[in-house]
């Protein structure tokens, strides 16, 4: 049976007749707690704009035919040197097209797969800008703008005119802003291009894309899938990549290996081709939550400090309350209590303080060429973060006020009554 | 006459830092309404037997009865809430909280037994003041009042609860005459009227000699 009111009462009055202190440690917990919520949301906030960049425009799966030397080499088909040791020299790539075999059916066929949110064609070709006797190279990939938009978000990286534009004008071009800005070019205008072999054919310009590579800026276009074939020459199932979005980015691994073997193409998931990218956003959130925690042991040791100071100064009184009957358990109850409404009042603050410097940053300006899309400093806040820091500040409140409080409720209340 | 405290064959050992017998075998008993003083010299072991006796010792050996109960070997819970219930203690400092003002240092002891409501605990207080006559202080914070009203005020406090017995370690110790011989005034009247068991350690022989019984110890023993 434990009188809670008593208790609590007793824990009140402790803390506000001590409001120095117990400020501190609260301040110290709200501290911790709102710079783990700035932090945290403020690093998941720039490591999704980081993975958006890359990760939305880069397909789940990519397929596509490689060029490559053949796996097996003919001498390997030659049965009377079998078991003996054989070299060739000079490899060369096999002779192979670059177009998908089968490219359509294999396109219906992925989307009736219940994973597959969507498989796109492109067809990828490299092209020259041409402006007078000038020839600039590049590449142009034939989309099916619409789909693009809604599955790779290509619409956030058209900085000028728009997706539609591109899907309903004939012989029109998304340009690179890099060309456009080599070429003095504005929508509306033409452009010459000339694939690799020959011709000229004139595009319109409907549009301007930037990834915020400018490298990449520089050299790519886009166009409608329809015009590419039409500028190579080729049939309307001429397709070179297939895209593919999954539901679940997990799935892509094991998806891209069939792929592989069922159909004899080269299919790259997403995570072997961004491994790199997967291990700088681990070890951000590493960093995160490594200053969030050492903040909060700070804040954990503040309180530690502060309680035990108080159980010293409150020896008399401890032993005053056993003796007027309260038990041991009691008294540690009478401490721990203090120590959560420490950790509860400093954590609801850090809370606050995390949410409103969030909120704060969310609004300040931060334009850069790379991200068109971008225009305030990128914030993450979501609920789970919230959570998390308010339960590690019961935590490590209820930590660091266990220690004291069980010291205080082994306090032998004869040894202080008769020690005066 | 019902017995309210009893003690058989109590033997208590300090053992830092060497080993030392401090009580040897005591036997004795607290009638109901009895007013008795322990008497004898520093160091005889009257204190250390008080705390024994207040169930806050319970590293010794020998039998402890409570209203005929057996108290030893009972858990700290349980001695808690006999504490809480059946003792009142006074002590020779006055030990009150001192951020707490008079009337809830009183109710303290009411409040964590829980038997009543806080309304009724708040009047029971105000009589308990009332009749030692320091009502006027019940809103003043306990660090602001003198000692002989702070001892006024923890002899309320052991009150609160209408315990069995009423235990005192030097309670007029500290105090001067005048406010000692008030506090053995009180405690007269409360035996007196009220039939309440009292059981006071005091160095005072005068005090001592008031009382109805004076239990004489010396080297652990009681010699009378």
């Amino acid at each position: 049976m434990v009188n809670w009111n008593i208790i609590l009462s007793i824990a009140k009055t402790h803390l506000l007749t001590k409001i120095k202190q117990t400020s501190i440690a609260a301040l110290g917990v709200t501290f911790g707690i709102g710079s783990y919520i700035t932090l945290v949301c403020f690093m998941t906030g720039l490591n999704t704009m980081l993975d958006d960049l890359i990760l939305n425009q880069t397909p789940h799966i990519h397929i596509y035919n490689e060029i490559e030397p053949s796996e097996k080499q003919p001498i390997s088909f030659y049965d009377n040197v079998k078991e003996s040791f054989t070299v060739v020299h000079s490899i060369k790539p096999k002779l192979s097209q670059k177009k998908i075999h089968n490219g359509l059916p294999i396109i219906n066929f992925l989307e009736k797969n219940e994973n597959v949110r969507g498989a796109l064609p492109q067809v990828k070709t490299q092209i020259f800008y041409r402006a007078g006797s000038i020839e600039l190279a590049g590449n142009l990939t034939g989309i099916n703008p619409l789909n693009e938009v809604e599955l790779f978000n290509l619409g956030d990286y058209i900085v000028e005119g728009s997706a539609e534009a591109l899907q309903n004008t004939d012989n029109s071009i998304l340009l690179g802003i890099g060309i456009a800005k080599k070429m003095a070019l504005k929508v509306g205008d033409r452009i010459q291009v000339s694939p690799i072999n020959g011709g000229l054919f004139p595009l319109k310009i409907v549009g301007f894309y930037q990834s915020g590579v400018a490298d990449l800026d520089a050299v790519q276009s886009f166009s409608n899938i329809k015009t590419v074939q039409r500028i190579l020459g080729e049939a309307n199932n001429y397709i070179t990549d297939i895209n593919v979005k999954l539901y679940d980015i997990e799935k892509a691994f094991p998806l891209a290996q069939n792929i592989q073997q069922q159909f004899n193409l080269k299919a790259v998931d997403i995570k072997t081709a961004n491994a790199q990218f997967e291990t700088g956003t681990d070890i951000r959130n590493l960093i995160t939550y490594a200053v969030s925690i050492t903040l909060l042991i700070v804040a954990g040791f503040g309180i530690y400090n502060i309680l035990n100071m108080l159980i010293y100064e409150k020896m008399n009184d401890i032993a005053i309350l056993k003796a007027i009957g309260f038990s041991g358990k009691d008294v540690q109850l009478i401490f721990m209590s203090q120590a959560m409404i420490i950790g509860f009042v400093g954590g609801i603050l850090g809370l606050l303080i995390g949410y409103g410097l969030t909120s704060l940053i969310a609004t300040v300006p931060f334009e850069t060429e790379a991200i068109p899309t971008v225009e305030t400093y990128p914030i993450n806040i979501q609920p789970s973060f919230f959570i998390i820091g308010f339960s590690f500040a019961m935590l490590s409140t209820f930590l660091a006020g266990y220690l004291p409080s069980r010291k205080a409720k082994k306090i032998d209340p004869v040894t202080i009554i008769r020690g005066l | 006459m019902k017995t309210v405290l009893e003690a058989k064959h109590i033997n208590k050992y300090f053992k830092n830092p060497i080993l030392f017998h401090v009580l040897k075998d005591i036997n004795f008993k607290v009638k109901k309404g009895e007013f008795a003083s322990i008497m004898g010299k520093s160091g005889c072991g009257k204190s250390t037997l008080l705390y024994i006796l207040s169930t806050m010792d319970t590293d010794y050996e020998g039998e402890l009865y409570l209203d005929n109960n057996l108290i030893t070997g009972s858990d700290n819970k349980h001695l808690s809430y006999m504490r809480n219930k059946h003792i009142g203690f006074v002590f020779q400092f006055h030990y009150l909280l001192s951020e707490f003002t008079i009337l809830e240092n009183v109710m303290l002891p009411a409040k964590k037994l829980g038997e009543k409501s806080l309304q009724e605990i708040e009047y029971d207080a105000m009589e308990k003041l009332k009749m030692l006559n320091i009502d006027h202080l019940a809103k003043k914070r306990a660090s602001r009042v003198s000692g002989g009203e702070k001892q006024r005020v923890a002899i309320a406090r052991a009150l609160i609860n209408n315990p069995s017995i009423i235990m005192g370690d030097e309670p007029t110790g500290n105090l001067d005459s005048h406010n000692a011989e008030n506090v053995f005034n009180i405690f007269k009247q409360l035996s007196d009227e009220e039939d309440l068991s009292l059981l006071i350690v005091t160095h005072d022989e005068d005090f001592a000699n008031k009382t109805d019984r004076i239990i004489q110890m010396e080297d652990g023993k009681i010699i009378r």
